[in-house]
């Protein structure tokens, strides 16, 4: 047998799904049964059969997978309960294997896949949605670039109708409909008030109260910037209008433009307005949020 | 012998893997350490807190890359992406050389994150070698590849482990980055004598060396690093370390890791043989 035909075999069995009880499947996904598979490219030893060695490789692969992404959706996790988070790692891994070196990204695809099956969010999807795409968030902000931020002097003399003004490449935008911020916070027992709530010995009775009472919050508008400090994830949660400027920045719109839309229906009284905008970009200056546009 | 062409002529101690649990513990009492081995992976990454750290270890300790997920065995060809994220960390961390595994682990572009056995072919040590001299000229650095412990063996193998091994690194003209407690593990899953596969490598391409704990089941052998080094595994890296000579040593301690001196520790317990090898080349 040729290296790649070897391999695509292994592969293939190796990805198949285990059995409830994590163990390989007796039937391969070809419907061939996996004993013969096994034991047409490997060979047996005096202790082991060559389905219980490809056994050994089958179940490394899934334990792997499944502990990368439970480690990096806790939120998720929490939202649904542990069997339906475990269904869903299943399905989702089984349809978007990884395709990257490395594992971090192994959760990329998962917000496009949920929106897709539904029914693997069940009566939560809007809320799981939404922690999918900040837990997604966290790791992107955890280690996406950064590049020199922009320095006071740089905007001197600056036309605002000309000027665009870059993001860090870190710096995500989240426009969510629940708190998924606080309750992630309250997972990971990074609150305060919620140290409890992340250790073993808080009752799972009152985690799962905790998460069904954010799950039965009205949706409303939560606008998020996800950001660094000192190379630590912080949520920060803006005003609408803060958000419309830095989506357009991001968009590559010019400062004009972006202000422009940001008031827009807004109901900042309008002689709030400048006092409002002067305070917000000396907040995100001072976060070293901006740097100057290649453009 | 230690310092050779495929270490970048270096004569590097006992060092062990860098680790996020004891990132506090380094950066604050700042250990005496020789060096520290880092898993390429965890910061070929665009920014942040592990290349924050990585920079903040590097003004203090040398550092030598080491990769899981290179695939030198795998039929696809080299993620470009891959290499090129490689190679801006080669020049950050100004590695001596670089290391992966002799294995395959992705296929049609889907990765397993294993570290997957070869079959031992002609073909296979072929597009191996290949694919090593391929990395080495884009990193422009030597790149070494190490054996792995494995739980399966193929019916198309033509040779043993030890064959296919000195079949690639001969073609690919490449070090060797010896792991005596990955021998041991294969040993005891494929019954084969591990002193035999030591006593065949050339000893002349050994950059450097692992050595490490396992989990013993009952049918067999799992490559855990997550216990102390066995007695049999240490006696097997004395005996490598009479024919190669004084090489680099790192202890690999992945799980359940204990505390940094712990692990420091347990890797000084090379010196002991390291010793008696230079005392033995001295007489
Ligand atoms: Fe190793």
């Amino acid at each position: 047998m040729k290296l790649l035909a070897l391999q695509r075999r292994m592969a293939q069995a190796v990805m198949t799904p285990l059995t409830p009880s994590e163990r390989m499947r007796n039937v391969s996904p070809r419907g061939r049964s996996m004993r013969a598979e096994a034991a047409s490219f490997i060979k047996p030893n005096d202790r082991l059969t060559s389905f219980e060695r490809l056994e050994i490789y089958n179940r490394q692969y899934w334990f792997r997978i499944f502990s990368a992404l439970a480690e990096d959706f806790p939120g998720l996790r929490a939202v649904l309960g542990d069997r339906s988070f475990d269904a869903l790692s299943k399905a989702y891994l089984c349809d978007c294997p990884s395709t990257s070196f490395t594992l971090r990204n192994l959760g990329g695809k998962l917000e496009g896949w949920l929106r897709k099956h539904p029914r693997y969010g069940g009566t939560r999807q809007k809320l799981a949605i939404d922690m999918v795409r900040l837990e997604w968030a966290d790791i992107e902000a955890f280690d996406g670039a950064s590049v020199p931020a922009l320095k006071t002097e740089d905007l001197a003399g600056a036309n605002p109708a000309t000027l665009r003004l870059r993001l860090q490449p870190y710096v995500q935008l989240l426009d969510l409909r629940y708190p998924v911020d606080d309750l992630l916070l309250a997972v990971k027992g990074k609150n305060k008030d919620d140290e409890d709530f992340a250790s073993n010995a808080f009752n799972e009775k009152h985690r799962r109260k905790r998460v069904a009472a954010v799950a039965r919050l009205k949706p409303a508008d939560i606008f998020l910037v996800v950001h660094r400090v000192d190379t630590w994830v912080y949520f920060r949660r803006v005003e609408r209008e803060e958000f419309t400027i830095l989506s357009a920045l991001r968009a590559g719109k010019t400062l004009g433009r972006s202000i422009d839309a940001a008031f827009r229906g807004s109901s900042i009284p309008v002689e709030e307005r400048a006092q409002n905008v002067a305070q917000w970009f000396h907040n995100w200056a001072a976060l070293g949020w901006f740097c100057l546009s290649e453009k | 012998m230690p310092a050779n062409r495929f270490n970048n002529f270096t004569d590097y101690g006992i060092g062990i893997g860098l680790r996020a649990t004891h990132y506090d513990h380094i950066l604050t009492r700042k250990p005496v350490v020789d060096w520290f081995e880092i898993i390429s992976e965890n910061f070929m990454v665009d920014g942040g807190r592990p290349l924050e750290i990585l920079d903040r270890i590097l003004e203090q300790y040398r550092v030598v890359q080491h990769g899981v997920s290179m695939y030198f065995g795998s039929a696809d060809k080299i993620d470009r992406e891959h290499l090129r994220r490689l190679k801006t960390l080669v020049k950050r961390t100004k590695t001596p050389w670089v290391s992966d595994h002799l294995c395959w682990g992705s296929v049609d572009g889907r990765y397993t994150h294993d570290l997957l056995p070869m079959p031992y072919t002609f073909e296979a040590a072929k597009v191996t070698a290949q694919k090593v001299r391929e990395v080495r000229d884009f990193l422009e650095v030597p790149v070494v590849v190490e054996n792995v412990s494995s739980y399966a063996e193929f019916h198309v193998s033509e040779m043993t482990e030890w064959e296919f091994l000195n079949e690639v690194v001969e073609r690919a003209d490449c070090g060797i980055l010896l792991d005596v407690n990955n021998i041991y593990v294969s040993s005891q899953n494929h019954s084969f004598d591990p002193q035999r596969y030591v006593d065949s490598i050339p000893a002349e391409r050994v950059a450097q060396m692992h050595i490490a704990g396992h989990s013993k089941y009952r049918k067999y052998i799992l490559d855990t690093h997550d216990h102390p080094v066995i007695d049999p595994v240490w006696k097997l890296y004395d005996r490598a370390i009479q024919r190669i000579g004084h090489t680099a040593t790192l202890l690999e301690w992945d799980d359940s890791i204990p505390s940094f001196n712990e692990v420091h520790d347990e890797a000084l317990k090379a010196n002991k043989f390291l010793a008696s090898s230079a005392l033995a080349t001295a007489v």
